[in-house]
């Protein structure tokens, strides 16, 4: 395996590493071809394992020396016994899945804590095209258009916060992202990525 | 370090040994059990001779922990890879064992045996009952999966190889392949099961039968006892042979290799052989008749119908203790072992927690796919087995 640098990854993919204790578990629902995991393999020491949907994404999975299963989130994770890993990794395929709550359910109960990121729907570029252009955005985190895009469900960051304040997950850390950098000011209007650590509320 | 290495030794070797090489010819050696040694089996059963047919490619490394077991499926062999003897076709996995290949003999030390109950050269109902001085025909006790892969436990040991790096095999290999750890669980660092399944059900229980019944009503085969007589069962082995080959086709493989195409050009209203798939399976049952016994058909599909991983119903249960990591692989168009049996496997290793890697591969050409796409298969075995022979350095 080539060993990873940090500075080679992707911004979410740094700040999901940081979040990654050295040594622990660690599973990645839709891991694509695998530069997250490698790195948390190769780097932190993780004991690491993806599942994702693409075949061409399992060979080069395979050939990182990944372990890897080909399938896809939504049959299940019924295999996988409770409290099985110390991280779920969920991120950006969490509004691609086809029931984003009972995935979300299986993760927490599955891993300890769950890392999910997903892009913004209302961000603030992603209002003005949908407010002054009239059509549905694209944007740099939003890259589709209506008739090709992988995601089936369109959050915000404000609708996430509130599923989990329903839904009783804890939100332990938060993280939002500009197209320039991370930011902390009004994250609904200026992020175009969220990434959040939760787990389950004891109580 | 090591492309020095690579270097000086290219310089010695023959042309064909660039990149992907080739075998080149290749040799059956035979393990004969010591006398007064008995070989138990699963039913209870006992055999007092046993000889396995097996070859091997690669080198042993000096601390034995490169060894890779190859198991063939039910028509297979000992000649997995290269040219035995003056063969004009290679062996049946030549396109993934080799120099530089899948199953790289540069790298590891690769063999193959004949299952017990074939017909290749290792103990079956062909071979001679020591204590009658003639074939055993049906007096050779039913095997299993199980005591397949005991045998193969004897001659490993017998090569002095106390842990393999990895066992692999499609269909009924694969069947073997999962029993190895199964039986063994600290004798194998890495199991790779193709097409395989961890149970037969009853629909492959069914063509099972179907094929030993086509033997059976031979009146050549005369309840197995046919070894010394003229006529031998060939029409039903053929048919036998003809039924197995629809089930490891797809219906768009068959659609797309032969379609309604004729042998002729009209129609001749008469009960000749007038389709192309009407030809090809009537040519692949009389070519096999030739290469396999009738009555090894029957035991090893019998074993294959008896094969049943589960404990307690339950498949799990099987893999508990099991020390290996698993690479399995399905095939999107095998309905002989659908992709689901795999991921059922793949299930009940994940909750053991298990290492597992499972890759479906797309294929049009169904169960055959396992010998077929050969590409796919290496970029999947290769970087596995490397890595898990990197790991196995890293743990000593």
């Amino acid at each position: 395996m080539t060993s990873k640098r940090k500075e080679d990854l992707r911004l979410d993919h740094k700040i999901i590493g940081e979040l990654i204790a050295p040594g622990s578990a660690v599973l990645d629902l839709g891991c694509g071809d695998g530069d997250l995991l490698e790195y948390l393999v190769s780097v932190k020491d993780v004991r690491g394992s993806g599942v994702e949907i693409s075949e061409d994404a399992i060979y080069k999975c395979v050939e990182k020396g990944l372990s890897v299963s080909h399938g896809d989130i939504d049959s299940g994770l019924t295999e996988y016994p409770d409290s099985a890993f110390d991280f779920v990794i969920f991120n950006q395929t969490m509004q691609q899945v086809e029931k984003p709550m009972d995935a979300i359910d299986e993760a927490l109960r599955i891993g300890r804590k769950v890392i999910v990121g997903f892009p913004n729907f209302c961000d603030l570029k992603s209002r003005l095209q949908l407010f002054f252009g009239g059509h549905v955005p694209v944007t740099p985190s939003l890259p589709y258009s209506w008739y090709d895009t992988p995601n089936r469900h369109f959050l915000s960051i404000k609708d996430f916060i509130r599923f989990c304040g329903d839904r009783g997950i804890k939100i332990e850390k938060n993280f939002y992202l500009s197209e320039s950098g991370p930011v902390r000011f009004m994250p609904n209007l200026t992020a175009v990525n969220a990434i959040f650590q939760v787990s389950k509320n004891s109580c | 370090m090591k492309n020095t290495l690579n270097n000086s030794r290219k310089k010695n070797m023959p042309e064909i040994r660039s990149q992907s090489g080739e075998l080149g010819r290749v040799q059956t050696k035979y393990y004969n059990m010591p006398e007064k040694e008995v070989f138990k089996l699963e039913s209870g059963a006992k055999l007092g001779e046993l000889k396995i047919a097996y070859e091997t490619y690669g080198k042993l490394n000096g601390e034995k922990t490169n060894a890779i077991l190859i198991c063939h499926a039910l028509s297979g062999d000992a000649n997995a890879a290269g040219y035995n003897g003056n063969a004009s076709r290679p062996g049946w996995w030549n396109d993934m064992i080799g120099p530089g290949k899948a199953f790289d003999t540069d790298k590891y030390f690769v063999i193959c045996s004949n299952v017990l109950g074939g017909c290749k050269g290792t103990s079956g109902p062909n071979s001679i009952d020591p204590s009658k001085g003639k074939p055993y025909g049906l007096s050779f006790p039913i095997i299993s999966i199980a005591d397949m892969v005991n045998a193969q436990k004897v001659l490993v040991e017998y090569l002095g190889i106390e842990r393999l790096l990895a066992v692999a095999g499609g269909s009924m290999g694969g069947m073997q392949a999962l029993q190895w750890p199964v039986s063994f669980p600290d004798a194998v660092e890495a199991c790779i099961p193709i097409a395989a399944t961890y149970k037969h059900t009853a629909q492959q229980i069914a063509f099972g039968e179907v094929g030993r019944q086509a033997i059976m009503a031979d009146p050549a085969w005369n309840g197995g006892d046919y070894y010394e007589s003229k006529a031998h069962p060939s029409a039903g082995l053929a048919v036998a042979r003809m039924i197995g080959h629809i089930t490891y086709m797809s219906n768009s493989s068959m659609e797309q290799k032969f379609g309604r195409s004729l042998k002729k050009k009209e129609l001749g209203f008469e009960f000749t052989t007038e389709f192309e798939v009407e030809g090809y399976l009537r040519y692949r049952g009389d070519s096999f008749v030739k290469r396999f016994d009738a009555n090894s058909y029957l035991y090893l599909t019998k074993a294959m119908d008896y094969f049943d991983l589960q404990k307690n119903g339950k498949l799990h249960l099987a893999f508990k203790g099991v020390n290996s990591r698993f690479l399995v692989v399905a095939f999107s168009s095998d309905w002989l072992y659908p992709p689901y049996q795999s991921k059922d496997i793949v299930k009940a290793l994940k909750m053991n927690g298990i290492d597992v890697t499972y890759c479906e591969v797309s294929s049009d050409y169904g169960h055959d796919a396992f010998l077929l796409e050969f590409k796919e298969e290496t970029k999947l075995v290769k970087h596995f087995i490397d890595n898990t022979f990197k790991k196995t350095g890293k743990k000593r």
